[in-house]
């Protein structure tokens, strides 16, 4: 299939902070004191965990935002040199990966693992006169013949099948983990595997690849499972929930990451020059965080959600898809909610920086002429950079809980974008329907509860890392 | 801690024992009473006669005004009958002042004459501004400053009076309207008619500058409405205007004594929100006696009211159903009428379950569980409902929801070339195809809906049933039904229109069709799916363009949307009111009218100018017939539907028939208090093991805590010693 | 000290102002004056005069910052920003676009919004504060590990499913309250036991574990081992020693939300029924009523400020060291 590649803002940024991780890794690697406080986040079980899970994560994220235009077939009767056309529509790698799950709609509710729709429909009978039923859906379960007997079987042969092939495919991992863990050490394999397995090793590879065991174990009982059934049940326009929670992941992780990373510049440079330079700048910049923070943070975003929506409107021209004026207001939000969110980080590396400008290494930098922007670099924003990560994984669990927030009042992402919000947002009117519709809800609670949740985990085990007061 | 709980929980058995359910959201000491309990969900603006509009307003307004008019609160068709006023003297004269027959050319008419006259016997609710001192002089008016102080709302008002309806108090309503502070909605619609509000509407926005505070309007008169005696007015509108009569129904009209206004106008009452704005004041059956619009707004009888009766007479079905039981005896029924805001539907449908609302509307998502469909496919309540005695009445709205396309846009519109108008209109007509509006409503509104094959909704005069009434264009009839046309007809047309499979046939370019919305709450991303699937087998591109209220609004006047949903409510049950919305003079980016498909087509106009002024008959239903084949041709529109109003009722409530365009319904309404009281009690049962499992983990929680301390202290203090 | 308040007071005049500026700026771009008076006229039958009397009515009709025509100051007078504004800070917020008094709907409301928030904070504190304290007793053994995964489990669920979740089982399933709705005076109770309830729960999570270790940061100092070493008992340690000394890092976080309190809390009202001023808010938002959304700005950021001073006035009562200059 030919395609024509479509980068949009979120995705350049999103790569260029795993660019950015990227070279910290690297430099990580050559400091040793960084290196050590690093080695003190693998030794922790449950840091090491929440990596595992966070990086998951993270891979779906990746691969939803390789986007793409599909190209359309070629028109009947046109020359053969005619530019090709492509779709209007933006589809991601995980589009292409999921294609099953995305096109493959009912018509409208339906239960995990159905067999029929979810509602009654009136529908004509065969000899006369009509019937209000539930209809059989198209395709959950559309491969069994009598599915009220068929399909505890069918679901357990086909959840071992996958269950068969995630031990298989763990045990590869194990098996590396272990040979790596018996070199290092100067054992056998035998030994490796066997503290691999007490847990005795320098980083908590025992906690990896029991998470990597569960998420491959669900992950692949899933892929057994969703082409024949739809696990997680299809919302009101009948698509697959299990589909939209894995949409869902990238907005988070978006909003989570990139909200953070745009407003680092601002806080970094503002909170340094405040700290060091004092005087006027300082006073200037005081004021500018204290009028920030005295404007209650949901109407300011509000206010600038609302004014970038209206920039996005009357400029359709910059937009060649529905997917790229998304993007526009998801990067908005985004930049919004960093707006409202430096204040915080600001103020610590200010209170950081009046100390560190008092020591005695940076008085004798200034007393031997080093220039300012020197100083700054050389000395002081070395020893902030803790306060910054630590902000960085503190602030992203927060981020996530506010889109939802944000998300229900409507000031959120764009209504057609897939998020944990909107998911939320829908679900809201089916906890009234009687009998319930209970699965999106729940698909949302359990995606963004393990998200929250390792992304906590995790930031508890950096923080405690790399806080010096600890 | 925990013994102080322990003990507290037999304390609380106790109370719910003696009061009831625990989740009754009303003060204990209203139980049994004649009160009828019902929801709000949006606030009311405005409840001033003069500006209020919608429908949420109108809930409230129509129980408290009485317009001259009103409509038989059973019969259907819709019939007037005489609200506060007799029904009016209509005179028509040509140029030369002659008289002329009532079925006259509307050519000819020049001006036509209302003449109405009071009903005898009609007083005003009890209210301050008409109570008098002992002198005999008006007790609260030039009123102090000081005199103010510690008054919150009209009912901190000792003292009231009341006085017989009069002339004049219409007369000065209608004055109201060209009043240049109260911004009537209405005021250029009629000010077309009655020349008259605009000029004194100049007098006034002058008086207005020179004076900032509140303006006698008694010392102006207007133009073309005269009293003629204290129970008698006129009014004269230039022309020929038929549908004046149906706006006589409407709260515009209503009565306003000049003494009110005097009264809200002095200095202080403003701040207080003592204003008509928030205490409208009339004849009707009920008053307003609490204005709380962000919680609760409450009715109470007006003791007043003139004793209007319950009909007699209705529909066929009328008797069957027990509307006719009450015939003859005085309204209104029920003492107070109860509306708590309710913003989410979650509680709003809970509650009704609970029973503590007695009448709740059916939204798509609790529909499954309200209704099911016979085997005839008529719509009956679900077992479980009507288990409760819970019933349920429908009535089709006369409203339409509609899909415009924007004439004045060059790729659904047409580029000015008469080969490029006809290449839009077939792709106007592949849209109408393609997009199944049937599937529309039933995934959306659960078949809340019939489809409509033009703008005039089943009920108003002009719209047809059967075979005659379907819209060719986009359906066919099939054993003796309307059937949708195929996806290759909408393929067939598409491909006329130079857009075969989607694409350009010369191009290849991929047809894309904006559509534009704003997003109206739930389910917003799900629609937009469902209409981007619509249009994926037809290969064509469908971007839905989602934008704020606003934005929305100055794309149709400066003619930049495409596609855009829309929809209309008619004001009153004439086709006039849904035909005109596609009249050439109504173009919205021309004339900023109501025409935001900025449709156009002369002998539509034409058309029109003669329906308009013709009464109900075989001659006007062949114009109607020809203007709709007109617009189904052309298909400036895609008909969307027009939605049916289900709503749900205990059987506790009697006497509710649907009808959205009688709406001064409240006083005709009975409530059986004792059943209600019963069933409430019945399905609202606390279930009380969870709070005795909270206290159980609660203890569970704390014993090894605090056993683990008593430890820990006896070990240190004995490691201490 | 009162100097000191009384110049902290001063200063907050040009917050408030770039407060005011920024509002402007932002609600301008969204709302013109004209789009406030198409939506308050309604889409029926609104004619170009008819906006051009409501405009200028309400005083929309002069330059937004910058008047040309006038002379003098009065270039920066004679706009619609600085009438608003100096109203503003004379706590005349003028009319909603219902043409009701903004601020006596304030008032109304702050009532209710108070009935919920400060039940919610006051029992909030007392929770947290008491678990964090039982989890500091007990710290380094199993009921602290489970109490901060507890906790960390807790935050990590966001506040709508609270929400939806409590609704839904206690008033639904088991019957216990009125699902929604609010009531003056006593009667108010029996709707304030659940959202109390559940913004208490929600919020317990973070503000246990971040007492903890406010907490745990206290206890490690060596003024508590010389008390322990006095031969305290433990329990006396934490509350005669700890809480006391943990007070300004508890107060730092706490005073200055007390009068913010005064705002309500969007969502719980907005669920709830509650006719405090954060349903107000949202249904400003909305309902793009700039009018009120600015006063509510304007009211926010006030009280922020008040909040702040409160904190520093705080300080010298915990702390004698402390003075304010």
């Amino acid at each position: 299939m030919n395609f024509q590649p479509v980068l949009l803002w979120t995705d350049l940024l999103f790569f260029a902070l795993l660019l950015v991780a990227l070279a910290t890794v690297l430099h990580v690697r050559r400091n040793e004191p960084l290196r050590a406080a690093w080695r003190k986040v693998g030794r922790r079980p449950t840091g090491m965990a929440a990596a595992t899970v966070l990086l998951t994560f993270l891979l779906v994220g990746v691969v939803d935002s390789l986007h793409f235009r599909p190209q359309l077939p070629a028109v009947e009767g046109a020359p053969a040199d005619a530019a090709p056309v492509y779709s209007s529509e933006v589809l991601s790698a995980l589009d292409v990966l999921l294609a099953k799950l995305r096109t493959r709609n009912e018509k409208t509710y339906s239960a995990p693992f159905a067999d029929r729709l979810y509602v009654r429909e009136t529908v004509e009978l065969p000899e006369g006169g009509q019937a209000r039923i539930h209809p059989r859906l198209l395709h959950g379960a559309a491969h069994l013949a009598d599915p009220a007997a068929e399909r505890a079987a069918d679901i357990a042969r086909k959840a071992a099948g996958g269950a068969m092939l995630a031990v298989l495919l763990w045990l590869l991992p194990v098996a590396l983990v272990a040979a790596g863990v018996a070199r290092r050490a100067g054992v056998g394999f035998a030994q490796g595997l066997r503290r691999l397995a007490r847990g005795e090793t320098a980083i908590a590879w025992r906690a990896v690849l029991l998470t990597l065991g569960a998420i491959l174990l669900l992950a692949s009982v899933a892929a057994a499972l969703a082409p024949w059934y739809h696990i997680f049940g299809t919302d009101k326009v009948g698509q697959d929930v299990f589909y939209l929670a894995l949409k869902s992941v990238r907005t988070a992780l978006v909003i989570g990451t990139l909200t953070t990373l745009v407003m680092l510049p601002f806080a970094v440079t503002l909170g340094v020059m405040a700290g060091y330079l004092g005087g006027w700048v300082d006073d200037v910049i005081q004021y500018l965080y204290t009028v920030l923070n005295a404007i209650p943070g949901v109407l300011l975003i509000a206010a600038a959600v609302l004014m970038m929506q209206v920039i996005i409107d009357t400029h359709p021209q910059w937009f060649a898809t529905a997917a790229e004026r998304a993007d526009a207001r998801l990067l908005a939000l985004c930049l919004i909610l960093g707006i409202t969110s430096w204040t915080g980080l600001c103020r610590l590396l200010r209170g950081e920086t009046l100390k560190l400008r008092e020591l005695e290494y940076v008085q004798a930098a200034r007393a031997f002429g080093v220039r300012t922007p020197a100083i700054l670099r050389r000395h002081v924003l070395p020893n902030v950079m803790h306060i910054v990560l630590i902000a960085l994984v503190m602030d992203f669990s927060g981020l996530v809980l506010a889109e939802a927030v944000l998300s229900y009042i409507g000031i959120g992402v764009d209504p057609t974008m897939i998020s944990f919000g909107t998911m939320i947002n829908m679900a809201r009117a089916e906890l009234a329907r009687e009998p319930m519709v209970w699965w999106s809800l729940v698909a949302a609670f359990c995606f963004m509860f393990v998200l929250v949740l390792a992304a906590n985990l995790f930031a508890d085990a950096v923080r405690d890392a790399f806080d010096p007061r600890r | 801690m925990i013994r102080s709980l322990a003990a507290l929980l037999p304390a609380v058995l106790l109370l719910s024992a003696c009061s009831g359910a625990w989740n009754d959201p009303y003060p204990a000491v209203e139980s049994g009473q004649n009160i009828l309990y019902t929801a709000f969900t949006e606030r009311p603006k405005h409840l001033d006669p003069v500006q209020s509009y919608s429908e949420d307003e109108a809930t409230f307004l129509y129980q408290i005004v009485e317009p001259p008019l009103e409509y038989h609160y059973l019969k259907r068709p819709y019939v007037l009958r005489p609200g506060s006023a007799a029904m009016p003297v209509i005179r028509l004269y040509d140029a030369e002042g002659r008289l002329l027959p009532p079925d006259a050319d509307a050519a000819q008419v020049a001006t036509s004459v209302y003449e109405l006259s009071v009903l005898p016997g009609i007083r005003y609710q009890p209210h301050p501004a008409f109570a008098r001192s002992a002198d005999g002089t008006p007790r609260y008016m030039d009123l102090q400053a000081d005199a103010l102080r510690g008054v919150r709302g009209l009912g901190d008002f000792a003292e009231t009076g009341s006085r017989e309806l009069q002339a004049a108090d219409f007369v000065h309503q209608i004055k109201r309207l060209a009043h240049p502070r109260l911004h009537s909605p209405i005021f250029e619609l009629i000010a077309q008619y009655l020349p008259g509000l605009k000029t004194l509407q100049g007098e006034l926005a002058e008086a207005a500058r020179d004076n900032p505070g509140w303006l006698d309007l008694t010392r102006f008169e207007l133009p073309g409405v005269e009293v003629v005696d204290e129970r008698t007015w006129r009014i004269t509108l230039q022309g020929s205007y038929p549908q004046f009569i149906y706006w006589l129904t409407m709260p515009f009209f209503s009565p306003v004594p000049p003494e009110v206004d005097r009264f809200f106008g002095q200095p202080g009452m403003a701040e207080r929100n003592l204003t008509l704005d928030w205490w409208p004041v009339g004849t009707g059956p009920y008053m307003l006696v609490e204005n709380n619009p962000n919680a609760r707004m409450v009715l109470a009888r007006n003791p007043n009211y003139r004793g209007d009766t319950y009909p007699c007479e209705g529909e066929a079905d009328d008797h069957a159903a027990g509307l006719l039981a009450d015939c003859g005896r005085p309204l209104p029924f029920i003492d107070r009428v109860v509306f708590t805001r309710e913003r989410e539907g979650i509680p709003y449908w809970n509650k009704f379950l609970q029973g503590y609302y007695d009448a709740s509307g059916v939204s798509s998502d609790n529909f499954d569980q309200a209704v099911s469909l016979t085997s005839q496919g008529e719509v009956t309540l679900s077992d479980d409902m009507a288990a409760r005695g819970i019933r349920l009445i429908t009535a089709v709205s006369p409203s339409i929801f509609y899909m415009g396309f924007n004439m004045l846009d060059p790729l659904v519109g047409g580029d000015g070339t008469p080969e490029g108008a006809e290449r839009a209109r077939k792709l106007r007509q592949a849209i109408s195809i393609a997009l199944d509006m049937e599937e529309f409503v039933s995934i959306f509104l659960n078949g809340r809906g019939v489809p409509a094959m033009h703008p005039i909704p089943p009920g108003i005069f002009g719209a047809r049933e059967g075979e005659a009434g379907i819209n060719p264009v986009v359906f066919e009839w099939r054993n003796g039904e309307a059937v949708r046309r195929g996806k290759d007809v909408a393929r067939r047309l598409l491909a006329e229109a130079g857009w075969p499979n989607g694409r350009n046939a010369q191009t290849g370019e991929a047809l894309i069709i904006n559509l534009d919305t704003t997003p109206g709450g739930l389910g917003d991303k799900a629609r937009s799916d469902w209409l981007a699937k619509q249009f994926r087998e037809l290969g064509v591109q469908f971007v839905v363009r989602a934008t704020d209220w606003n934005r929305f609004q100055e794309k149709l006047r400066n003619g930049n949307a495409q596609l855009f949903f829309l929809g209309w409510n008619a004001d009153y049950p004439d086709p006039e009111n849904l035909l005109f919305l596609l009249h050439g003079s109504q173009g919205k980016v021309k004339f900023s009218g109501q025409n935001a498909a900025n449709y156009q087509n002369d002998e539509y106009d034409r058309l029109f100018g003669k329906m308009k002024a013709m009464p109900d008959g075989p001659e006007r239903q062949a114009i109607i017939d020809r203007m709709v084949a007109i617009a189904q041709h052309d298909a400036p529109w895609l008909f969307g539907f027009h939605p049916k109003s289900y709503s749900l009722q205990h059987g506790w409530v009697y006497n509710r028939k649907p009808g959205n365009i009688v709406r001064g319904t409240l006083k005709y309404q009975r409530v059986d208090t004792a059943a209600r009281e019963a069933a409430r009690a019945e399905w609202n049962r606390p279930v009380l093991w969870p709070l005795v499992l909270v206290a159980v983990l609660f203890f569970a929680m704390v014993a090894p805590a605090v056993a683990h301390w008593r430890r820990h202290e006896r070990a240190t203090a004995a490691g201490g010693r | 000290m009162f100097a000191y308040v009384l110049r902290r007071l001063i200063y907050a005049v040009p917050i408030l102002i770039g407060v005011n500026l920024l509002t402007f700026v932002l609600f301008f771009v969204v709302n013109s004056p004209d789009d406030m008076a198409r939506m308050h006229l309604g889409a029926r039958h609104a004619s170009a005069e008819g906006i051009e009397r409501w405009k200028a009515e309400r005083g929309y009709d002069k330059p937004t910052f910058w008047n040309a025509q006038a002379d003098g100051a009065g270039r920066l007078t004679e706009t619609v920003f600085f009438d608003k504004s100096l109203r503003m800070f004379a706590f005349d917020f003028g009319r909603a676009d219902d043409g009701r008094d903004i601020g006596r709907e304030i008032r109304d409301r702050m009532g209710p919004s108070l009935a919920i928030a400060l039940p919610t904070f006051l029992l909030g504190l007392l929770v947290s504060v008491s678990f964090a304290l039982l989890l500091v007793f007990f710290r380094a053994t199993y009921l602290d590990f489970w109490g901060v995964v507890i906790c960390v489990a807790m935050m990590s669920i966001s506040s709508l499913f609270y929400i939806i979740g409590g609704q839904w089982l206690v008033s639904k399933v088991w019957a216990l309250v009125p699902i929604s709705g609010y009531a003056p005076g006593l009667d108010a109770a029996r709707f304030l036991v659940l959202p109390v309830l559940i913004s208490v729960l929600a919020g317990v999570g973070s503000s246990v574990r971040w007492y903890r270790t406010i907490f745990l940061e206290e206890i490690s100092r060596d003024y508590v081992r010389t008390a322990r070493a006095k031969g305290l008992s433990e329990l006396a340690v934490l509350f005669r020693h700890v809480l006391k000394n943990a007070m300004i890092p508890i107060l730092t976080g706490v005073v200055v939300v007390i009068p913010l309190l005064f705002m309500g809390s969007l969502l719980v009202e907005s669920f709830f029924g509650i006719p405090g001023l954060g349903s107000y808010t949202i249904d400003a938002i909305n309902a793009q009523d700039f009018a009120v959304v600015r006063a509510m700005v304007f009211i926010g950021s006030v009280l922020y400020i008040v909040g702040l001073i409160l904190t520093d006035i705080s300080y010298t009562l915990v702390d004698p060291r402390v003075r304010l200059e």
